[in-house]
Formats: structure tokens, C-alpha cells, sequence
């Protein structure tokens, strides 16, 4: 059971820092064709995000129970990442070769580039939802022997 | 070219990997750990692996950090601490030995980025030379992994998502 953080210091940096977080790793996501990141890092600053809101505000108030909500999604990466691979397959090509993605007026580099970046939005949801429910699993462990750790 | 940076970083590498072993406390140990990854990440972006570095720092100093304190925090208090048995003595024995043969067959290892060697003439120029035309990424390690060799990440994201249901069909009570 993980119980809201009492110091209002942590509170209000956490208030401020956790926005930051979530928007720089859609950054890493999109930026990671340009520069050292992809969807593995940003789903795992995504997550980190979501496990620290989820250890200031604790799981009973309002931002806990939209956490918990999230935890719904699970798959939904795997889903789209294997639902690209599925697109390709339909557009008359090999699963996961982007290059028959079925995009009008674009050419076959520009769909490798697309799919690229389907693909790593999808693994970063996963990332991201993943260690989200991790945290959930090891904290609802209901025998508790510290109660102040 | 002087190596007092990199000297540096093998030390603390080093004597936080050795901390991790020797301290007596787990919750001591998991944070120790986390040093040794950030330090660990550094050595990968001083080998020029950057994206690898990212994902260290990322997953081997925060996340795991995170994981195994909250497993901790579920554990009685005298399961914490660490009972150190002395190693036996044919382990130290073995110790130098082993080590200067490791040393010994390191010397004939290539250099570090030399030309020449297999590693460089195999299959890594043609993803060199064709990522930026095939796929328009110039992060050739992204498109390795999402394009190239898009499979294998598909398999890794599927191992990931059962270590999430693994932990949940566990752990998970309501």
C-alpha cells in the first residue's frame, strides 16, 4: 500500500517536475531518429514519471485512481507495434516491412521513416505501462511488517 | 592522449561494483548498485554508445533502483540484512590466475575502433552506408533495431509485456 508523501516541499516540486518529465519523453520518442533515445527510454521516463506520482500522491487520491485506469492499457503498445507489422502484411508485403505501409502520396523511405516511429510509440506504451504495473503489483502486497518504510 | 577521465571512471566502476558485494545491508546494496549502473552508463558513452548509455542510466539507475527498493520495503527487517559467508580458499587461489589469463588473451584483442577487424567489415557498413537512404533516420542504431531488425524488438516488447503480467497474476491480489 503506498501512502501520499506528507511534506508539502515534495508535493509542489513534484507538481512542477512530473509535466516535465511526461513532455520530454515524447521528445526522446520522437527525437530518438535524430539523436541517442527511442521507445525503450521513453517509456521507461514515461513510467518513471507515472512512479512518482504515484509515490507522492499515493493511490487513494484522485491522480492514484486515474494511474490506476492507465494500468487498462496495458497491451496497447504491443498492440499497435504488432498492429503496424499487420498493416504491412494487408498492404501486400512481409510483416513488419514498412515499406508496404498503405500511406497515399508518400514514398518508401518516408514509410520506413513513419513506421519507425509508430513502432517506437508503441514500445514506449508498453514500456511505460509495464513498470506502471510493476509498482502496482509489488505494492498491493497486503502483509506490510514496516508500516513506515 | 592521457586517460586520467577514463582512469577515473574504471575506479569508481570498480569499487562500486565491489561495494555492492562487501556492504551489509541489502537496501545499502541496491543503492550502491544504482551508482555502479550511472557510473556504468558513463563507460558507454565514453565507448561512443550513446543509446546504450541512455537506456543504462534509464533502466539500471532509476527504474530497477525503484523496483528493488519496493520489494525491499516488503521485506521483514532482519531478512535485509546480509550474512557474508568467507569465500573458500581455492576461490582466491584461482583469483590471480585466472585474471592474468584474461589480461594474457586481452592482448590480442584489436584495438579499439581499428579497421580491419571483422566486427567493422561484416555486415555494419552496409547499415552505415544505406540507413539514411532506406529509412531516412539518421540514428543508424533506431533503425537497426526498429526497421532492420524490427523482429527481434517486436519479441522484446512481448517479453516485457509478460514480465508485467507475470508480476500481476503473482503479486496482485484484487
Amino acid at each position: 500500500m503506498i501512502n501520499p508523501h506528507d511534506s508539502v516541499i515534495v508535493q509542489t516540486v513534484s507538481r512542477q517536475l512530473i509535466p516535465m518529465v511526461q513532455v520530454y519523453s515524447v521528445y526522446i520518442v520522437f527525437f530518438g531518429q535524430y539523436s541517442p533515445g527511442g521507445g525503450f527510454a521513453a517509456g521507461v521516463i514515461l513510467g518513471a514519471g507515472l512512479i512518482l506520482t504515484l509515490l507522492v500522491f499515493g493511490v487513494d487520491r484522485p491522480e492514484g485512481r486515474a494511474l490506476r485506469s492507465i494500468l487498462h492499457g496495458d497491451g496497447l503498445g504491443l498492440l499497435i507495434f504488432a498492429g503496424v507489422g499487420g498493416l504491412c502484411l494487408i498492404g501486400g508485403g512481409q510483416f513488419l516491412n514498412y515499406s508496404t505501409l498503405q500511406l497515399p502520396g508518400v514514398d518508401e523511405s518516408a514509410r520506413r521513416s513513419l513506421g519507425i516511429v509508430l513502432t517506437q510509440i508503441g514500445v514506449g506504451i508498453d514500456c511505460a505501462v509495464t513498470a506502471l504495473s510493476i509498482v502496482f503489483s509489488l505494492a498491493s502486497i497486503t502483509h506490510d511488517p514496516d508500516p513506515h518504510a | 592522449m592521457t586517460y586520467t577521465f577514463e582512469l577515473v571512471l574504471v575506479v569508481l566502476v570498480l569499487v562500486t561494483a565491489a561495494g555492492a558485494i562487501i556492504v551489509k545491508d541489502l537496501i545499502s546494496a541496491v543503492f550502491i548498485l544504482g551508482a555502479y549502473s550511472f557510473f556504468l552508463a558513463l563507460v558507454w558513452a565514453w565507448l561512443g554508445a550513446v543509446d546504450l548509455a541512455f537506456v543504462e542510466a534509464v533502466v539500471g539507475a532509476g527504474l530497477s533502483t525503484v523496483f528493488l527498493l519496493l520489494a525491499l520495503s516488503q521485506v521483514r527487517h532482519q531478512d535485509i540484512a546480509i550474512k557474508h559467508t568467507p569465500p573458500p580458499l581455492v576461490a582466491f587461489m584461482a583469483l590471480a590466475p585466472v585474471g592474468l589469463l584474461l589480461l594474457y588473451a586481452a592482448a590480442d584483442l584489436p584495438a579499439f575502433g581499428a579497421e580491419g577487424t571483422p566486427a567493422s567489415l561484416h555486415i555494419a557498413p552496409f547499415y552505415v552506408e544505406n540507413t539514411l537512404a532506406d529509412t531516412r533516420t539518421p540514428n543508424v542504431v533506431t533503425s537497426i533495431i526498429m526497421d532492420y531488425r524490427g523482429f527481434d524488438t517486436l519479441i522484446e516488447t512481448c517479453v516485457i509485456f509478460a514480465a508485467g503480467v507475470a508480476c500481476a497474476a503473482v503479486l496482485r491480489k484484487s
